[in-house]
């Protein structure tokens, strides 16, 4: 017996390392089972948005934010949440405040990661990390590690990200929202409605998402 | 003559149980090693970004060009290199004289590649990883414990 349990050692030991990164990393797809791939789409009237859920959901939000503005970051994660419960269809714009430092490089660091289809990852990294990356005296290098984590193409990311297409994009986002009275981050629309600054609270918003989703459709 | 035989015994069965000792505890280290290097290529292949508590660092380094070879995760390389460190090491304790001399190159590498991972933390990147810092420290002791073992009398030859 004594014989052949260094081999019985191994084998448990081998087969516990792959099981269990198997059963890790099953755990974690489920947790995030649909990959948020980002497809750019281009609206009839020629403008490119970045949306999540069915063109045809009853509730569409539409969010102006900012990647350094606090309460933006605060509500990433419960919109991501009522995006999955009410199958909503939620739109990101960028709208950049000059007060923030990296701001707009954070907006191009989104821009470009969506050209490689990773918009949203890069839009919950930069929220998820917000903290680090707004403190930092060169966050230029801090995005170019989130690409690298994101699986990028660095190359192309950094040609992205100072290509006058990115920059381009961010300033209409910007212009869209200055066009319909967007001052401030986070501005959120619901069915096209301005929701009002004091309900923009990830204790408040549930509520107002939810009125909009009975309001669309009643009879159920 | 036969006392003298008696002591040479004793002496090979002491110097053997210390080797037993010597390689389980390079078994266990290389076992915390695998487990920590598993876990970063799982990161990696679900395509989630590492939770570096807030360490811009820490990203900086896993994000970087230098923590893929040729599209394989270094991480991934890691895992197999702690998987067959514990597999010799294992052999090793349970006597198998082979094992040793493979474990000992397994150590050479791994010191050697953890060695490079460091130069380029401090030299290119200007970042250090939690992680990586772990790993190595591992190493370090694999490699500790390579230097300091009694060196059987099978090696010698």
């Amino acid at each position: 017996m004594k014989r052949y349990l260094p081999f019985i050692i191994v084998a448990l030991v081998g087969l516990l390392a792959v099981g269990g990164g198997a059963f890790l990393y099953r755990a974690k797809r489920s947790a995030n089972p649909t990959p948020k791939i980002s497809k750019t789409e281009t609206l009839p009237s020629g403008e490119s948005i970045h949306a999540l859920g069915p063109a045809d959901a009853a509730v569409t939000l539409e969010e102006f934010g900012d990647f350094q503005c606090p309460p933006c970051g605060v509500l990433s994660e419960p919109i991501n949440q009522l995006q999955k419960q009410y199958n909503l269809r939620v739109i990101y714009r960028n709208f950049p405040l000059a007060i923030h430092a990296h701001a707009k490089e954070a907006a191009f660091a989104a821009e470009a990661a969506a050209r490689q289809g990773r918009f949203w990852q890069m839009h919950d990294l930069l929220y998820r990390e917000q903290a680090v990356w707004s403190k930092s005296t060169d966050a230029r290098a801090l995005f170019n590690a989130y690409a690298g984590m994101l699986q990028l193409d660095l190359g192309r990311f950094k040609e992205d990200m100072d290509s006058s297409d990115v920059q381009q994009q961010v300033e209409n986002d910007q212009q869209r929202g200055a066009e319909i009275g967007v001052k401030t981050t986070p501005t959120i629309f619901l069915n096209n409605k301005v929701v009002p600054s004091k309900q923009i609270s990830p204790d408040e918003l549930p509520g107002m998402v939810e009125a909009a989703v009975k309001k669309a459709k009643p009879s159920s | 003559m036969k006392s003298r035989e008696d002591q040479s015994r004793r002496l090979a069965m002491g110097r053997s149980r210390i080797q037993t000792i010597f390689y389980s505890a390079a078994a266990l280290i290389s076992l915390v090693g695998l487990a920590e290097a598993t876990y970063l290529t799982v990161v990696f292949l679900s395509g989630e970004t590492a939770v570096c508590g807030g360490s811009p660092d820490c990203f900086q380094v896993l994000g970087s060009s230098y923590a893929k070879i040729g599209g394989i995760p270094v991480s991934g390389l890691g895992a197999l290199a702690y998987f067959s460190a514990f597999t010799f090491a294992t052999f090793a304790g349970f006597g198998y004289g082979h094992a040793r001399r493979f474990f000992a190159w397994t150590v050479i590498v791994m010191f050697g590649m953890t060695l490079w991972l460091l130069f380029v933390q401090a030299f290119r990147l200007h970042a250090f990883c939690r992680y990586c810092l772990f790993s190595a420290a591992l190493v370090f002791l694999l490699t500790g414990l390579l230097v300091a073992r009694p060196v059987a009398e099978t090696e010698k030859t």
